[in-house]
């Protein structure tokens, strides 16, 4: 699909699979975002906290997911992003991003988003209001 | 404990929406796309420059609500949501606050968990608002104990 405006409501943007999730990529996110919480660099402080290891940052998962709309910078913008965070993400997790149209007003786009992991459990999902000029 | 700190705010802070910080940003969410950093990308699209990703907001300064003491541990992120009334662009500075919009407690399967929600706020220099977003941080009863000593 090459536009945002041609997608009708039942179809879905190109699904992303991400790598799988390294200690590296979490640590980025980390310096990248200033949340140095850590349960999820640390795997000491991972078991301190309960978890069989370190845990991906929620808002990693949800940086992550956004990048389904980037290309489309010149169609519109994210007007409203919402996500709730329902299962935590892990080491070596494989995730794939979805996103489909649910209803389509004038140039409003309502799509429902989630992020799911290499077992089909739904880790992060919500909703992108996503505004064409 | 948090149901005093409703309603409180931060003052504002002055934040500069920098150019390798929202590269490094979109790196580390796996999102290294032209329009965020390259200058040229940004002069010729609608924009005449660079944007930020949507969640990039979280790297922003918002003050300190007085009185309000998180842990940097323990607690758990429940929900999060952004709304927009334009991109971020590269560059330009924003205005940013935070104010405590709701606690409530709730039996859930570790206990009591309180729930706070919190309100941050990205404006320009006319006071206008570019954007704002709502986390709700979960907070167990064992962390609380360890908060109210």
């Amino acid at each position: 699909m090459s536009r945002l405006a041609e997608l009708q409501v039942g179809q879905s943007l190109n699904e992303v699979s991400l790598a799988p999730v390294s200690r590296i990529a979490l640590i980025k996110y980390a310096g990248a975002s200033g949340d140095f919480n850590p349960i999820h660099t640390i795997d000491d402080e991972a078991a301190k906290a309960g978890l069989p290891g370190i845990i991906a940052h929620g808002m990693w998962t949800m940086g992550n997911l956004a990048k389904l709309f980037t290309e489309y910078y010149e169609e519109g913008f994210v007007k409203d992003y919402s996500i709730r965070f329902k299962n935590m993400v892990f080491l070596n997790d494989v995730i794939t991003l979805k996103a489909e149209l649910k209803e389509k007003q004038d140039k409003t786009l309502k799509f429902s988003v989630k992020a799911v992991n290499q077992h089909g459990k739904v880790t992060i999902a919500g909703n992108v209001v996503y505004q064409l000029y | 404990m948090f149901k005093d700190q409703i309603g409180k705010k931060s003052a504002k802070v002055k934040n500069i929406v920098e150019r390798g910080v929202v590269k490094k940003f979109a790196e580390a969410i796996g999102d290294l796309h032209p329009i965020y950093y390259d200058e040229e990308v940004g002069e010729k699209s609608r924009y005449k420059k660079n944007i930020a990703p949507p969640t990039f907001p979280r790297v922003f300064d918002y003050g300190f609500i007085e009185g309000l003491h998180l842990p940097n541990k323990g607690l758990i992120h429940g929900e999060q949501s952004f709304h927009y009334n334009r991109p971020l662009f590269v560059g330009e500075e924003i205005y940013c606050y935070t104010t405590i919009k709701n606690y409530f407690e709730k039996k859930g399967s570790f206990g009591e968990m309180g729930f706070l929600v919190i309100e941050n706020i990205g404006e320009d220099a006319a006071g206008k608002v570019i954007f704002s977003s709502t986390s709700t941080v979960i907070i167990s009863e064992a962390v609380r104990k360890v908060l109210a000593k």
